[in-house]
């Protein structure tokens, strides 16, 4: 990997990493770090590369203050804190050349100081604490503050910042605020002391993070699921998706609970696997309740044989995919968005299913509240496929907002009155002629009675192997689906229009595709871009394709499945669409972007890529 | 399977339940079984059954999975909401159901396959997740749709149609029902009409997960000689240990118990099961004692039957422990379910 150059003089716009072993308590130190850097009004994104583990494995923690506001990871590191001797000489390595290495100089590591260029900050950090603390395990954790304060100095950051982040945390534990504060100034203090502080990497107060928040995807898709009126749901423990279902039950805790009773206006069920998880929401979601579950890809494998009854027997079902790396097990806690394909197509038979495109936290709780609309609406699955990077990690977004006007579309559901008031009730009967036919819930009465099954039936909901009256009903269902696009939210374009050449990207690749846009831009490259949202495409992606001669398609998997649905499902000429691909289980980094394009340009001169 | 269809008027003078119903209007469409099947006995005791409560058919949610039993769902109650899942995985389907709905009856029908061997852990898990729910499980022994195949509940010994002999030991129901904490276990024939109907009304009237092993014999693949699921073997070797009176509601008990010979149990909507003891040492409401006393007699080749366990409590019933609220959530106006603005404004805070 060609080493980026540390710039020697770059205010607010600079990557630490912290390298620590897993369990030591090192991720509130460095949220810490980033939450300072939010509130002192300069954006920061923050990258957890956590291990499958739950004690001891290496754990890196990587933040980037970025003046400009990019969303991805950078590709470099310009200060580390090795903290794990296990992983030093790796770490070591992967500084930028002119960047700063900090350890723990309490023990002699000679063999650190073997790069010329790099400035090595040796601070006792053990030392210190061992000497100001007692017990092992406090020692443990208050040296990640210590090494927290001595970074603050070294950055710049305003110790009274860090100060309130503090009491925030722990203003009901005062002896943990006053060890913590303790361990803060420790750190602080010897750096103003002993170090040349601060560095020319620092912070300095902006006015860019205001009507903004630090969130993950996954508490924003839970809280989503809450604001949409959903009351229940069902979920498998899997990683990267389980902190939606603890999002979730935490803010129906918060908002759902009668506090004069206890009574809970929600149900959730942990489910002896995915199979039942998603049978479970099937179950709720026919009975009328707006239900979802949260999972994965092995867990997406599992629920096929439901997902292809919920879609044959059109039953709503909201189904988020927090997508990690493939295939089988894979590397649980590293990212992709490998599972488009087996979504798109999920289950035996002929099936096609609606996928949304979130590509960060505010676009999960949005796209969560849009998932039930659409699965009832349409009567049919709906995938939010969002992944580890969105769905962990705290991305700075604008406040989330919501409209106290908004009324869930509960699609074409009949009510007693209006079932009295037809001559017969038939389920899949399209009265309306556009694909989409009338449910009705239990207990509603028992003229709307009719008979759900995954086995071959009629218009009329009665079981059938005529082949007319089978293909009736599946023809339909193609209909329906292939006016769903008007149901779902639009691509974004960004650019002028005019370029000959086009990305077309989803998800999390959004950040280090805006800032490969930036870069190709300052070389008088410009490109047009525009991200998917949803599937199946719309007529603005089909015009989109049509109007570019050379189009870059970014993802992270290795088989280029958005791709291969483009190629699929547009009348896109195959020839026209090159991809450019990570799948190496981190976020995509703006650079492979801007080197896959220049290297193509550079193949095809002709083409016009600057504004006419 | 019948190639007469139902007659569409009813006699005029046929008697009708509290709803003025007849039970002809709890019936459903024509069952494709063989003739003879056992299951479809099982069908008419469940339409006498729902016949006897008077329950309102869209008060009845019907649940099954894939097999022959399964199919039955749509033979009963053609006015109550009817899903026919995928194989195996009903109980999930009626866990979230009656999460989204804890005021509707439910009943699921199944079969050996379907819960004993693709279904076994959904099985356990709505059992032990107490479901409010009737499960029965039409029991012969045999795949039938797929030609005769053993099914995890064959005894060891059991003679297949085409000479061959089981040898893996049977999975039963009841005592997988005691062992995970059933709070209602019941088993009976289809061939005992009088047996199966109270055991079913005082099932769906149960507050949690009430589990009845019907013995439903295949008269296709495993009725035949060297069969211990077949009509004649099931009716030597089936004994009640226990029988039950199912008294509604606001109904007077008419019958005379004698003390000490009768357990009445009060179910949760205030009708009440009786339980007569055939056997004084029995004892229904001492789960261990009814797991010991099963596993004897099944040792024998005995097939216990009646209500063989019951706890009545209600302690461990999904809601309860759930604390959800009294009304059922699918009903609950969304104004209550979603936080609105000013909150998530407040909420805001937390998050900078």
């Amino acid at each position: 990997m060609p080493k980026l150059k540390s710039t020697a003089n770059r205010v607010n716009d600079f990557v630490m990493k912290f390298a620590n072993v897993n369990g030591t308590g090192s991720a509130s130190a460095n949220s810490l770090i980033m939450k300072a850097v939010f509130r002192m009004g300069v954006p920061v994104t923050g990258k957890n590369y956590f291990p499958s583990n739950i004690q001891g494995l290496p754990t890196w923690y990587e933040i980037r203050v970025t003046r400009d506001g990019y969303a991805a990871r950078a590709g470099r590191v310009d200060i580390m804190v090795a903290m794990n001797a296990e992983t030093y000489s790796k770490d070591v390595r992967e500084l930028s050349s002119g960047g700063y290495l900090i350890y723990d100089s309490t023990w002699p590591r000679s063999s650190l100081l073997q790069r010329g260029d790099i400035t090595v900050i040796g601070v006792p950090l053990a030392k210190l604490v061992n000497e100001n603390f007692e017990g092992v395990r406090n020692r443990i954790l208050l040296k990640n503050v210590a090494y927290a304060g001595v970074l603050a100095a070294l950055i710049d950051v305003e110790l009274e910042v860090l100060v309130g982040l503090l009491s925030d945390s722990y203003g009901k534990k005062p002896k943990l605020l006053d060890s913590n504060t303790k361990a803060l100034r420790l750190g602080f203090d010897y750096a103003k002391e002993h170090l040349a502080a601060p560095l020319p990497l620092r912070v300095e107060r902006m006015d860019k993070t205001r009507g903004h928040i630090m969130i993950d995807g996954n508490t924003a898709a839970g809280l989503g699921c809450v604001y949409a009126g959903a009351t229940v749901g069902a979920w498998y423990p899997i990683t990267p998706s389980t902190s939606l279902m603890d999002a979730f039950k935490g803010f129906c805790e918060r908002y759902r609970v009668n506090p004069e009773t206890g009574e809970r206006n929600f149900a959730i069920l942990q489910a002896e696997d995915e199979l039942a998880a998603v049978g479970m929401v099937l179950g709720a979601s026919w009975n009328g309740a707006r239900a979802f579950t949260p999972t994965s890809g092995p867990g997406i494998s599992l629920m096929n044989e439901f997902v292809g009854l919920a879609y044959y027997a059109e039953v709503p079902c909201v189904i988020f995919d927090v997508q990690r790396v493939g295939p089988s097990t894979g590397m649980p806690t590293r990212t992709q968005q490998s599972d488009l394909m087996i979504c798109a197509y999920a289950s035996h038979g002929d099936t096609r299913h609606v996928l949304l495109f979130p590509a960060n936290p505010q676009e999960c709780f949005y796209m969560a509240v849009q998932a039930f609309d659409i699965a009832e609406r349409l009567q049919t699955p709906v995938f939010v496929l969002s992944d580890l990077d969105i769905g962990m990690n705290d991305w700075m977004c604008p406040d989330l907002e919501w409209d106290d006007a908004y009324r869930p579309d509960r699609g074409k559901m009949l009510s007693a009155d209006e079932l009295a008031k037809l001559d017969k009730f038939y389920r899949y009967v399209d009265r309306d002629d556009d694909g989409i036919t009338y449910r009705t819930l239990p207990g509603t009465s028992a003229k709307g009675a009719y008979f759900t099954r995954g086995s071959g039936h009629n218009q009329y909901g009665a079981y059938t192997e005529d082949s007319v009256e089978y293909q009736g009903v599946l023809d339909r269902l193609k209909r329906k689906f292939s006016r769903a696009a008007r149901f779902l939210p639009k691509p974004e374009m960004i650019g002028k229009g005019n370029s000959e050449v086009g990305i077309v990207s989803l998800g999390s690749c959004d950040g280090a595709i805006r800032e490969a846009l930036d870069l190709l831009g300052r070389q008088k490259i410009e490109v047009d871009y525009l991200r998917v949202k949803a599937f199946p495409f719309n007529n603005e992606v089909e015009a989109f394709l049509k109007a570019h001669s050379m189009i870059f398609v970014v993802e992270q998997n290795r088989d280029a499945q958005l791709k291969s649905l483009l190629t699929l499902e547009t009348a896109v000429e195959k020839s026209k669409l090159l991809s450019i691909l990570c799948y190496s289980g981190f976020p995509i980094t703006a650079q492979p972007v801007v080197d896959g394009i220049r290297a193509k340009l550079e193949e095809a001169p002709r083409l016009t890529t600057v504004p006419r | 399977m019948s190639y007469i269809n139902k007659p569409k008027v009813s006699h005029p003078s046929l008697p009708t339940n509290e709803l003025g119903m007849t039970r002809r209007q709890y019936e459903g469409s024509m069952s494709t079984l063989c003739a003879g099947c056992g299951h479809d006995s099982v069908t008419a005791a469940i339409i006498e059954a729902c016949w006897g409560l008077s329950l309102r058919p869209e008060q009845l949610v019907k649940l099954s999975g894939i097999g022959c039993s399964s199919k039955t769902t749509a033979y009963f109650v053609s006015g109550s909401h009817g899903f026919n899942a995928v194989h195996g995985r009903m109980p999930s389907i009626a866990s979230g159901a009656n999460a989204a709905n804890r005021q509707l009856t439910y009943v699921g029908v199944s079969g050996d396959g379907d819960s004993l061997s693709i279904g076994f852990g959904q099985l356990a898990h709505a059992i032990r997740r107490n479901v409010n729910m009737l499960y029965l499980i039409e029991n012969n022994g045999v795949y039938g749709l797929t030609k005769g195949q053993f099914s995890a509940s064959a005894d060891i010994g059991t003679k297949a149609k085409r000479g061959d002999v089981n040898s893996s030991p049977p999975i039963d129901p009841v005592l997988l029902a005691l062992t995970l904490g059933a709070t209602f276990v019941a088993r009976s024939f289809s061939g005992d009409k009088a047996q199966l109907v109270p055991l079913i009304q005082a099932g769906m009237r149960h507050n949690g997960f009430a589990l009845i092993d019907v013995l439903s014999p295949c008269v296709t693949f495993n009725d035949h000689e060297g069969s211990t699921k077949s009509y004649v073997f099931t009716r030597e070797h089936y004994h009640a240990a226990v029988e039950t009176d199912f008294v509604p509601r606001a109904q007077e008990i008419a019958v005379e118990y004698a003390p000490g010979e009768s357990i009445p149990v009060t179910m949760h909507d205030g009708s009440q099961v009786i339980l007569r003891k055939l056997d004084p040492a029995y004892d229904p409401t001492d789960r261990t004692a009814a797991y010991n006393y099963i596993g004897n007699k099944l040792k024998q080749n005995e097939y216990v039957t009646g209500l063989i366990h019951i706890d009545e409590t209600g302690d461990t019933e999904f809601h309860k422990l759930n604390r959800t609220a009294a009304a059922p959530l699918n009903s609950i106006p969304f104004e209550k379910l979603s936080p609105g603005r000013a909150a998530l404004d407040k909420l805001m805070g937390r998050y900078r």
